[in-house]
């Protein structure tokens, strides 16, 4: 039988967080609209005789953003009209770059398909284009909601180089992260700021052809992506070892029933009729404008992964976790520089319990309500072993509740730990004296009884004690019976 | 006072004198439309409200003298494709025959902010597209010199306002001759401004990258008046230029003597009417007379002008009408429809004037996957072409002297059957637009018993050398002073 390969390209096409639209005044933040069809004006609803004027803020972000892609950032660049009717469509065609695109020619590294290393994805170009307006359908009615249309768009396309679907997912991960790092898109895949298209053939493995491949639209999750390549790529391979063909098609994912669907054959593909935008005069970035921007670009996920790989002694995969998220691994950052503890302890904490109480109250760690300086006294608070592990586990918990400083909650509920020798040394002989039965066990040679020990000294103390001390404490004393 | 040969100076120097109220004058132009234009049917919407209501404000501005410009009080009428807030805009099409623009062209900004009177929207051909104003889907304009011929176009209702005295300027648009063609036929001065001269924000595109606005009017000084008051960069047209504008009435009256006018010898060619030839003729001698030397040069693609101004202007048109679809403005057909499509094709089956399919049918063609490299492609490298003939045609002279039209005004009715006959008449006037040069179209004689139009090109944002030149041969001929035989 014969093995196949999978080859898939990707479009990401990703709102970029400007405050108005990329060709009017009107907001972008349709999202926070009073009501349908209140963000719009002449020139995003398409009246007679209005005309775009570019966003310059959405052109620096689209140049941050392919700079972060390794690009090209291309100092001629122009717009084109890609005519077609929809109704979502105001104008008839969309404002978007065809011929000279603002970046092109990028790349970024993924994990490599097997085993070590990895393997670089080439980005094709990215460009600057305009969303579309939202349609709804009540009965036999459809609604147009114009506030998304003209909202800054950009669109980025890799050659077809992934090999595997979990590529693809690495490399969309990352092209989110790093959208994220540069605050050009909050990668709010629910409110469907980030949209996936995959291109995906099949090939027999060693074969260098580029089958007939399929366009699967409108991706709206990772989850939606992983799934309807693998599925496609099933698909394919199975349409191939039944003797068939795949057409060259359009096709919708069908989330609910798994399976992708034929939106529009080849035959009926769209002719965009593409030609220069006449409204609007070639974009020219001098030289110096981009390379002002250079500057600007923020330590990226990757590069940071490497630094804390290297300044911290981290594990990869928590380093990477960690610089996942800009806010995040400046969080990790600013806690490890306030706190006696070493940066492992810190990152420890951030990966486990604390991660688990942002997930579990659903917050986000781009609004961490704990303050940097707080987390850090709570971890200077169990170096000094003032509170054991587990309390300091539930200390985190109440910080989260009531924004309190650690050192406030340990004091008003009285949680310090014991580790005070003498009061510690008493209890000891104490326990010891009044359950002769288990001494003589413990030293007939059933020492699983420390364990009992430690506990009975731990139930006393509510907790409090510092169990390395008492485990010493209860070893000393026998130490001295057996003598 | 005699309102058919009044001139916007004129008229200006009595309101500044207190001899007519802007009221006055606004009303007396109103009785004269009522009673002479149902037999032109220059106008599609009169605006006697918002004129009166604004003469009312501009007699107040002249009252204390403050904020006074050069148009406070004057009325005067625009080419239905400029956007007019409140204010019914057509362009004459059937698919926008009600609707009413939430939003002023930034030409009709300027022209309230200057205190102009707007008396109404001028007839044209549907979207532009025409060079007789026949294709109104409303009624044909008629030739004020002659009521069964046309006006021309695709400014008919403007040019033949401006020749009939129904307002002191018309404002007109040119996306290939639509404003000196028309003047031409009908005896008025005109100006197609440089490209990019004058905002076309609010301007209901025909070709984006050739429309131009400009004014028409009786005289050049009447006509640099207006095209100083509206030109000048507008940040919501990113196509405008950043250059200062001109104060253009300053230079008027500077001598032409020794400056060079070229003669493209392309355009003197077999076609042109006996009447217009010599009439042309005439004004080179007039020139000459002025102290003017007269130079043949060589425009050597302009046989490529024709065909690359309609490639182009077909392949936009056909992106710019697509938002006419029935669903946010103007005409909706929805009886019958099946879907959201089928009411944009009910929609613009019915909108849609015959020449205006045609176009679009042409464009999309043209823009369609096979066919891009072969015509519209081919025809952007041919306008680069058509641009150096002019740069270097500049080189030597100051400007270029050709006739608007190879005819006079014809029939109402004698070339709508062939559109290609039609598209002819528009040779001489097209291939400034594919350039983007400046033209002024200035009369200068007449042939049996028709007027005759000259037009002057230009250098890029030249159009003081073409006000200066034509300024000089009005100060010295009368043609533009010879008015129809209305009643
Ligand atoms: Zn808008």
């Amino acid at each position: 039988m014969t093995k196949y390969e999978t080859v898939i390209g990707l479009e990401i096409h990703a709102e970029l967080q400007t405050a108005s639209k990329m060709f009017c005044g009107c907001s972008a933040d349709y999202a926070s609209a009073p009501a349908a069809n209140t963000n719009i004006c002449p020139v995003c609803t398409a009246l007679p005789g209005a005309m775009p004027v570019i966003n310059a803020r959405a052109v620096e972000q689209a140049v941050l953003v392919g700079m972060a892609l390794n690009c090209t950032i291309n100092p001629h660049n122009t717009f084109a009209r890609k005519n077609y009717f929809y109704p979502d469509l105001p104008k008839g065609y969309q404002i978007s770059q065809y011929e000279l695109p603002i970046a092109s020619e990028g790349w970024m590294d993924v994990p490599a398909d097997l085993g070590e290393g990895t393997q670089r994805i080439r980005i094709r170009r990215a460009h600057l284009e305009e969303d579309t307006a939202k349609t709804f359908h009540r009965g036999d009615h459809a609604l147009i909601d114009y506030n998304r249309a003209g909202v800054p768009l950009l669109e980025i396309v890799t050659e077809p180089d992934f090999r595997t679907v979990e590529a693809a997912l690495a490399y969309a991960t990352n092209v989110r992260a790093i959208l994220r790092y540069l605050g050009v898109n909050s990668g709010d895949m629910e409110k469907g700021v980030l949209r996936f298209e995959a291109n995906v053939s099949v090939r027999p493995i060693g074969s260098d052809e580029l089958r007939t491949r399929t366009e699967i639209k409108n991706l709206n999750s990772f989850r939606a992506l992983t799934r309807a390549s693998a599925y496609e790529v099933e698909r394919q391979i199975k349409l191939y070892e039944s003797g068939g063909e795949v057409v060259q098609e359009t096709l919708g994912w069908d989330e609910a029933r798994g399976v992708t669907v034929s939106q529009r054959s080849k035959e009926h593909a769209h002719d965009y009729r593409y030609f220069p935008e006449p409204d609007l005069p070639p974009l020219q970035l001098a030289e110096s404008f981009i390379e002002s921007f250079r500057a600007h670009l923020p330590e990226l996920p990757e590069a940071k992964t490497q630094r804390f790989l290297r300044d911290y002694g981290l594990k990869l995969q928590d380093a990477a976790l960690l610089a996942s998220e800009r806010s995040l691994a400046d969080y990790f950052e600013a806690v490890t520089a306030q706190t006696k503890d070493s940066a492992k302890v810190v990152c420890n904490w951030l990966t486990g319990e604390f991660m688990r109480q942002i997930n579990d109250r659903a917050l986000s760690v781009d609004s961490i309500p704990i303050p940097a300086a707080h987390l850090a006294q709570l971890i200077d608070l169990a170096f000094d072993k003032t509170v054991s592990g587990n309390t300091a586990k539930s200390v985190l918990v109440e910080m989260f509740q009531s924004g309190r400083a650690p050192k406030d909650i340990v004091e008003a509920q009285g949680l310090g730990q014991i580790s005070n020798e003498g009061v510690l040394k008493e209890m000891v002989i104490k326990l010891i004296a009044d359950n002769p039965k288990e001494v003589a066990s413990y030293l007939g040679g059933k020492e699983t009884l420390l364990q009992w020990f430690m506990g009975q000294v731990a139930r006393a103390t509510k907790g409090k004690a510092d169990p390395q001390a008492v485990k010493q404490l209860l070893l000393d004393e026998f130490e001295k019976l057996r003598k | 006072m005699e309102l058919s040969s009044l001139t916007l100076r004129s008229a200006q120097e009595m309101l500044r004198s207190k001899q007519i109220s802007s009221v006055e004058l606004t009303q007396a132009m109103l009785d004269r439309i009522r009673k002479i234009d149902p037999q032109i049917q220059a106008y599609v919407t009169v605006t006697e409200d918002v004129a009166l209501e604004q003469a009312r404000r501009a007699d107040e501005r002249l009252a204390t003298s403050e904020n006074v410009t050069p148009l406070t009080g004057i009325p005067f009428g625009v080419k239905d494709c400029l956007s007019t807030k409140g204010v019914r805009t057509t362009c004459s099409s059937k698919i926008l025959e009600n609707y009413v623009p939430q939003y002023n062209a930034t030409v009709i900004d300027k022209l309230a902010d200057s205190g102009a009177v707007m008396l109404g929207k001028h007839n044209m051909d549907e979207f532009g597209m025409g060079s007789s104003c026949e294709n109104s889907a409303y009624f044909p304009t008629r030739n004020p010199w002659d009521l069964t011929r046309v006006p021309g176009g695709s400014s008919g209702g403007s040019a033949a306002a401006a020749a009939a005295g129904l307002g002191l300027f018309s404002i007109g648009e040119d996306t290939g001759g639509s404003v000196r063609m028309p003047a031409g036929f009908c005896n008025v001065t005109g100006l197609k401004p440089t490209y990019g001269r004058v905002s076309r924000y609010g301007l209901i595109a025909l070709a984006s990258s050739f429309d131009s606005i400009g004014p028409m009017a009786r005289e050049v000084y009447d006509v640099a008046a207006v095209t100083e008051a509206i030109a000048g960069l507008d940040k919501r047209d990113s196509t405008s230029s950043t250059l200062p504008v001109p104060q253009y009435t300053q230079s008027l009256g500077k001598s032409v003597k020794g400056m060079k006018l070229g003669i493209p010898k392309e355009y003197f060619v077999a076609g042109m009417e006996a009447g217009v030839e010599s009439a042309i003729h005439k004004a080179i001698q007039q020139f000459e007379a002025l102290g003017m030397e007269i130079h043949e040069v060589s425009l050597p693609h302009t046989k490529y002008g024709l065909p690359v101004y309609y490639l182009i202007l077909f392949a936009e048109a056909s992106a710019n009408l697509a938002r006419f679809d029935g669903t946010r403005f103007g005409l909706s057909v929805r009886d019958g429809a099946e879907d959201v499509i089928d009411v944009y094709l009910r929609t613009r089956a019915a909108g849609f004037g015959d020449e205006v399919k045609r176009r679009i049918m042409l464009g999309a063609y043209t823009l369609s996957a096979g066919y891009y490299d072969a015509y519209y492609l081919k025809a952007q490298k041919v306008r680069t072409l058509l641009r150096q003939d002019f740069e270097q045609a500049f080189e030597q002279v100051d400007a270029l002297i050709a006739p608007t039209c190879p005819t006079t005004a014809f029939k109402i009715g004698e070339k709508t059957a062939d559109p290609l006959e039609m598209y002819l008449s528009d040779i001489y006037v097209t291939a400034t637009n594919p350039a983007g040069i400046p033209s002024l179209a200035v009369p200068c004689g007449f042939s049996q018993g028709m007027p005759v139009g000259m037009q002057l090109m230009g250098k890029h944002f030249n159009e003081e050398t073409l006000f200066q030149i034509g300024h000089a041969y009005q100060q010295v001929t009368d043609w533009h002073k010879q008015l129809p035989p209305l009643g």
